[in-house]
């Protein structure tokens, strides 16, 4: 199918037991596609997270994934970042390195601003905070100067403008 | 009222034990009757309803029995039903009849025992993963750890299940919640933050829709299980507005009863063993109102040829229905009462009128359908065919306080498409699931619900069997449930499908042994009887119907009898079977990969 998209969706969610199942089950049970997840509760007196989804699918497979959260009892509100104005997404990796290549490794990350953090011992480790897409560029840069690991959190996204989820 | 809510507000501080709070809440609820079966987990439950004389509690023989007892008592009286069940292999037990009531939309409120919180997950003995099991099948589930929790999540559970679109829930709770003391909540000290359903409509929706009918030119009203769940209000709306507009109506499996039968109007069921009509008037309309349905592919045939010509209007109290299967030009997401009344209301302040010399032709097509006579069959002198036995099961019922469950497959479709139903609340049957052995429960559930009412399983041999084990819950409550067998000693329908699909290769749907179910009758302590002729059928029903016991009444009917119409899997509404003739198209290879 031609028109399948990347969307990202907030939900925000009360954080009680077995509310992230409750999210990935419906996703797995009507076949619908994660990307990424990423959760965290974000208010804790009032104990409320918010999980960020990175998923793909056509508008109509999309709107019925937005839907069928919307269903689940502890949803709060669901936004596409998409389909809304003025969304920021943001992801965070840390990336290892052999360090065999490390002058190397330090120049090509220099400007992707990722922040070496173990520089001393065998290995290099990088810290990387960007959009996606830039986190794959700065992978695939690092992958022939000794890449060992990559561990990525998924994605967070907030609007720009004044409104909240 | 205002000294009542003064004594509630004192009534708060009482303490008791989680036991207590349970059975308190479920007064507090209205709750009359359960259905239920005990075990370690659940005892502290038992032993307070035992110093309890408010709620009825009806013992199964089967969990799977308690979830579609309370199914049929839920559909029947439009009250939740409750069911009280142990840990482990109670709680498993009853998942088919939760999966069940949450594809057909039942309010289902199922407490569960849990082993003791400190014996959670150190797989205890009778220990499930209850609420890990039970989430893919009920629209909300809770395991109470604490029992400060417990009172305001009974009312939540109460709530949940049956307001929005009605369906089942689980309440977990532990062992020692059971035991512990704490604090009691009324119900209308109940704050949800999330959980919002809509239910008004939205005016301009309802005006847009109207419009839209006033243009119409071949319209339908397509009305499905969500009028019988909205209440008594729906139906009788839905019977205004076709009053108002003169549109034909038709209705799904879940649906029947809201529209009268008896109506000119009234098309017969749609779909899969629908009427030749009412799936004709799907495919050729210009305008399809779609009241409280979902589009389910026994409904729909062949997506990408359905009702290719038509502007679509959805009603739904669900907002994920909308644009599920079908794309429509309308969606409403409210209550069906409410929305039905609105279009009334709007209808007729804005004085519409419908496009008369169109509509006239419109039916003038409709009639030349009907003509077709689609549901007629060849009748036999020597053999009792199943519909013969269904026409004169619903000529000698007639009149009568007459409640029907049916079990799963070609009895059931023949009982959808002959018997007739004016009201709502008269027809309890497994649509979405299909659940084979849910019609003699169900009749339990009802009969207790109606205790004078008549009461009749529609039934085939083989689904009786899955929960037969429930003649027993029949007898020793005396419900006098009649439980009528289309015995034809196939699994009528795989047959059926192994003739069309299969090349008559029937593999393993005949049932090469099958108990006397007369002897199985007085073994139970019911009433047993046979009919094998077409002449002694008619005196063999009565003594049914006028028997005080419950029967077990074995029909013996034509064991190759195939039910028609049929839309075979993959074709459009207009691509009828009509009958063994071999006329219609056939079963494409892309068909046979669906159900």
């Amino acid at each position: 199918m031609a028109d399948i998209k990347r969307h990202i969706l907030t939900v925000q969610v009360d954080n009680e037991a077995g509310v992230l199942a409750r999210v990935v089950g419906l996703f797995s049970a009507r076949g619908y596609n994660i990307e990424s997840l990423t959760v965290a509760e974000t208010d804790a007196a009032q104990h409320t997270s918010r999980i960020t989804i990175v998923t793909s699918g056509t508008p109509a497979v999309v709107e019925q994934i937005e839907a069928q959260l919307r269903r689940l009892v502890p949803v709060h509100g669901v936004v596409n970042w998409t389909s809304a104005k003025g969304g920021i997404e943001r992801e965070m990796a840390l990336v290892k390195l052999d360090g065999g290549k490390r002058d190397a490794a330090l120049k090509a990350a220099e400007p992707f601003k990722a922040r070496a953090l173990e520089t001393g011992g065998k290995t290099l480790v990088f810290e990387i905070m960007d959009a996606p897409g830039q986190i794959d560029a700065f992978i695939a840069a690092m992958r022939p100067l000794g890449l060992l690991d990559v561990s990525r959190t998924g994605v967070a996204a907030i609007s720009r403008d004044a409104d909240a989820v | 009222m205002s000294t009542d809510t003064k004594t509630a507000a004192k009534a708060t501080q009482e303490t008791l034990t989680g036991a207590q709070i349970v059975v308190r809440a479920l007064k507090d609820q209205g709750v009359t009757h359960i259905f239920g079966y005990p075990g370690g987990a659940v005892l502290p439950i038992y032993d307070a309803l035992f110093a309890d004389e408010g709620i009825t509690h009806v013992l199964v023989r089967h969990e799977q029995g308690a979830t579609h007892a309370a199914e049929g008592y839920a559909r029947s009286t439009g009250k939740p039903g409750v069911v009280l069940v142990t840990s482990g292999p109670g709680a498993t037990n009853a998942v088919t009849g939760m999966t069940d009531a949450l594809m057909d939309s039942i309010p289902l409120v199922v407490l569960t025992g849990q082993v003791a919180t400190h014996l959670i997950g150190t797989d205890a003995f009778q220990e499930a993963d209850t609420v890990g099991i039970t989430r893919a099948c009920t629209k909300h589930n809770w395991l109470v750890k604490d029992v400060n929790d417990l009172a305001h999540t009974l009312h939540e559970a109460f709530y949940i299940a049956t307001s929005g679109r009605p369906g089942p829930v689980v309440v977990d709770i532990p062992k020692d919640v059971q035991f512990k003391p704490g604090p009691y909540l009324r119900p209308n000290e109940l704050r949800l933050r999330s959980y919002r359903p809509k239910t008004d409509p939205d005016v301009e929706a309802i005006n847009k829709a109207v419009e839209m009918m006033a243009a119409a030119k071949r319209p339908v009203l397509y009305t499905g299980g969500g009028i019988i769940n909205a209440g008594p209000t729906a139906s009788k709306a839905l019977r205004e507005l076709a009053a108002l507009t003169g549109f034909p109506v038709t209705s799904t499996l879940m649906g029947l009863g809201a529209f009268p039968a008896s109506s000119p109007q009234w098309l017969g069921m749609l779909g899969m063993h629908g009427t030749y009509e009412a799936n004709n008037v799907m495919h050729d309309c210009d305008l399809m109102i779609c009241l409280g349905a979902r589009f389910d592919d026994r409904c729909t045939g062949r997506i990408d040829a359905f009702s290719p010509g038509s502007k679509k209007i959805h009603l739904d109290i669900d907002a994920s229905q909308i644009n599920k299967v079908i794309r429509v030009d309308l969606g409403i997401v409210a209550d069906a009462g409410k929305a039905i009344g609105a279009m009334v209301a709007a209808w007729k302040a804005q004085n519409k009128k419908v496009d008369a010399p169109a509509l006239k032709d419109w039916w003038t097509q409709i009639e030349t359908w009907r003509a077709k006579n689609s549901l007629a069959y060849r009748p036999s002198k020597t053999t009792i065919k199943p519909q013969y036995a269904l026409d004169r099961l619903y000529e000698l019922t007639r009149g009568r306080d007459l409640y029907i469950t049916t079990e799963v497959g070609q009895h059931q479709m023949w009982a959808a498409q002959r018997l007739k139903f004016e009201e709502p609340h008269r027809w309890m049957t497994s649509g979405g699931l299909g659940t084979m052995g849910y019609g003699l429960p169900a009749a339990v559930g009802v009969q207790v619900a109606h205790p004078d009412a008549l009461v009749i399983d529609v039934a085939g041999e083989a689904s009786v069997q899955m929960t037969m084990q429930e003649m027993s819950t029949a007898v020793q409550y005396n419900l006098p449930i009649k439980i009528f067998i289309l015995n034809n000693e196939y699994m009528g329908m795989v047959r059926q499908w192994q003739q069309l699909l299969h090349g008559g290769r029937y593999s393993h749907s005949y049932s090469e042994a099958l108990p006397d179910f007369v002897k199985m009758a007085e073994a139970f302590g019911c009433l047993g009887l046979r009919a094998t002729t077409p002449d002694e059928l008619d005196g063999k029903i009565l003594e049914m119907i006028n028997s005080k016991k419950a029967v077990l009444f074995d029909c013996r009917v034509d064991k190759t009898e195939n039910c028609y119409p049929m839309i075979p899997s993959g074709a459009a509404h207009n691509e009828m079977i009509l009958s063994d003739a071999g006329d219609g198209p056939g079963v494409s290879e892309e068909g046979k990969m669906l159900v």
